[in-house]
């Protein structure tokens, strides 16, 4: 489309009297046709993500009673405290424990599905994707039922074995472990799907070129699949990377950040803290905390994707 | 270096034939060549020597032992692929030495042997690149020099020409007879490209609908083919092929062509069909450079007729003439001197020293 604006522009430039070609020139110009074509998008994003974002920096600069403005003080009070640093362990915990699981999960099982044949594959991929389909505010809900030490299908089953009851939620170390887990079961799919596509793009010959090589099957995975699949595994890593330090859903409705505040990441302490305890400029400074960890993350795994980007 | 034998080598896919008992025996430092046409199995063949396909039944041997469940890592051979399947995150020399690495040879050995077959191939300039940076001329070198440091038993190549424009295709034949002389490795070789099997092979394998053809030299194939289907498929214009039978005229033996033309066998070819029934459908095989231009010195056994021409090729060296005999088209060539032109009336000659007469129903070379 923008070719085709463009080439009227130039038609009409050619035919126009040299007065106003500086003006069919601007606009004519390739680069204001696309800046035109982007500008609703760049709108939206203004509206919705910019100004937000300038805000509660703005926010995060004033006092409780948001009356005056205090500088770096929120975040002075912040460091002081130990629940933020806590809050701070914790979502990097969270995050890197459920992003590790989800990958690995995603990993393994998309190489079952790859080799399925044809039609099959498509029901086990369909189903396989419903935890990352359905709302997760909904799974969470059925999977507090789960976990109910009483009552809960989990503790049932295991009390045939002798085991528990286990506080799954009650207890520190069992709270942090199913909120992972949850997230592990809602996030493995998006990784799943995406190595699938991964794997599906690397070339059948390859493999065998490799299998002739001399190769076995793990080292077809170390030295072809891996390699070949890394700006995937990169580009996913980080998006998910995001999107769990991010998580608040699964958290808020299994363990409110509970017990003793052990399962607090910066969504939810930032929630706690900005809404329930009505120190909004404070939760605004904890989400803040969010964006020099995930810029340095996102340096560190995006930094040589570019660099191999058109490799294949 | 090893011989390769096929004993009844059957291939089933979903009880689809695509390979139907082959039996073949490839000596040491021989060079075949599979030709044929698309589905006739010919790369089905090369992958199960390959490993990458199991066979159905039968046995395949590599240097003498039985191979038929030994995985391709384990046979010591190395495959050029028609899109040469390098790996695109290693450079040049990570991928002709992958194999080596993966066998934990010594550096020192891996290095003089990447750098000893880059040289022979000479690509020692690109050794740093990464596939991507490659035309494919070169690729294809690279993907010939993978195959040359491993020292296999047996080389395999899947169509390796395919991918390149024709100028290079020649440049790229050449240069695999070069190297293939240098290192005397045993190789099988599949192509669908009639020229490069007769210019590469020592043998050639021609295979029809799972089956084999026919083996023999190049020369043994122009010359003698054995069923209408190698005769037709070697040769390029391909041969001729004119429903013909034979008569008996005043104690000779004539062909007949059509109502209007016939002639007499030379004595050796008279000799040869004379047991066969006057009364079976026969077809001659002629190739167009025995059906060329009149002129007044004809050897014995080349007989001239009239008809119409009714296309002309000028090709430079010569002239395809094409023209119809009771309906059959047929190819000649002419000189380029010789007054061929479209539509016009010409007096060719046929050197029927050089025929060949079919069975028509069974394709058989009679």
């Amino acid at each position: 489309m923008a070719d085709i604006v463009v080439e009227q522009g130039r038609l009409v430039r050619a035919a126009s009297p040299r007065k106003r070609a500086s003006l069919q020139n601007v606009l004519g110009r390739k680069s204001t046709v696309a800046f035109f074509l982007t500008l609703p998008l760049i709108l939206l994003i203004v509206l919705l993500v910019l100004y937000p974002a300038f805000y509660s920096v703005y926010l995060a600069t004033l006092n409780k009673a948001m009356t005056k403005f205090v500088g770096l003080g929120n975040f002075t009070f912040l460091f002081k405290r130990e629940t933020f640093w806590m809050v701070v362990r914790q979502s990097c915990i969270f995050a890197i424990t459920a992003v590790v699981f989800k990958a690995l999960i995603g990993f393994i099982v998309a190489h079952f599905v790859h080799n399925i044949p044809g039609k099959k594959q498509r029901k086990w991929r369909g189903m396989l994707l419903v935890p990352w389909v359905i709302p997760p505010a909904m799974s969470t809900l059925a999977w507090l039922w789960l976990f109910d030490p009483s009552y809960s299908a989990f503790n049932y089953t295991l009390s045939f074995f002798g085991v528990g009851p286990i506080p799954w939620l009650g207890d520190t170390f069992w709270a942090r472990f199913s909120v992972i887990l949850v997230n592990v079961w809602y996030g493995a799919p998006f990784f799943l799907i995406m190595y699938l596509a991964a794997l599906k793009s690397v070339p059948d010959q390859l493999y065998e070129a490799a299998s002739i090589d001399g190769a076995n099957w793990w080292q077809k995975i170390w030295h072809i699949t891996l390699p070949m699949m890394r700006n995937i595994i990169a580009i996913t890593t980080l998006f998910s990377l995001i999107v769990t330090f991010a998580n608040f859903d699964i958290v808020r409705i299994l363990t409110s950040g509970g017990p003793l505040d052990r399962t607090h990441l910066f969504a939810t302490w930032a929630f706690q803290v900005g809404i329930q305890s009505s120190d909004i400029p404070l939760g605004a400074c904890v989400s803040l905390f969010m964006v020099p960890i995930l810029a340095v993350a996102a340096i560190f795994i995006l930094r040589d994707v570019n660099k191999r980007g058109n490799e294949a | 270096m090893a011989d390769v034998t096929l004993r009844k080598v059957v291939k089933l896919y979903d009880d689809v034939e695509a390979v139907r008992g082959i039996d073949l025996d490839i000596s040491d430092h021989e060079f075949i060549v599979l030709v044929g046409p698309s589905g006739c199995g010919k790369s089905t063949t090369l992958r199960m020597i390959a490993g990458l396909e199991d066979i159905t039944d039968g046995d395949i041997m590599i240097g003498g032992d039985v191979v038929n469940d030994v995985p391709p890592k384990d046979r010591d051979i190395a495959m050029v692929f028609q899109n040469y399947a390098l790996y695109p995150h290693m450079t040049v020399a990570e991928n002709m030495s992958f194999g080596l690495r993966l066998k934990h040879y010594p550096k020192a050995e891996i290095n003089a042997r990447v750098t000893e077959a880059a040289r022979l191939l000479d690509i020692t300039d690109l050794i740093n690149r990464k596939p991507k940076q490659l035309s494919g001329g070169q690729r294809q070198r690279v993907a010939m020099g993978r195959a040359i440091v491993r020292n296999p038993k047996v080389f395999l190549f899947d169509e390796p020409l395919s991918n390149l424009d024709a100028k290079l295709r020649v440049q790229m034949r050449i240069e695999i007879k070069k190297v293939h002389q240098k290192v005397r490795t045993t190789t099988v070789y599949v192509t669908h490209d009639q020229v490069e099997a007769m210019t590469l092979a020592d043998r050639v394998v021609v295979m029809n609908k799972g089956r084999i053809e026919q083996i023999g030299t190049p020369n043994e194939l122009y010359h003698k083919p054995a069923t209408r289907f190698v005769a037709g498929f070697i040769g390029s214009p391909a041969m001729n092929f004119i429903p013909c039978r034979l008569e008996d005229v005043a104690g000779t033996v004539q062909i007949r062509l059509t109502d209007r033309i016939a002639f007499p066998l030379p004595p050796a070819r008279a000799a040869r069909y004379n047991a066969l029934p006057r009364s079976e459908k026969l077809l001659l095989g002629i190739r167009p450079e025995h059906l060329t231009e009149w002129h007044a010195h004809l050897e014995p056994g080349v007989e001239t007729f009239d008809t119409v021409l009714d296309v002309t090729e000028p090709m430079g060296m010569e002239t395809l003439v094409y023209f119809g005999l009771d309906g059959t088209p047929v190819c000649g060539r002419v000189d380029p001197n010789a007054g061929a032109a479209d539509g016009a009336p010409m007096r060719l000659a046929m050197d029927l020293n050089n025929m060949h007469l079919l069975n028509d129903e069974t394709g058989v070379v009679l």
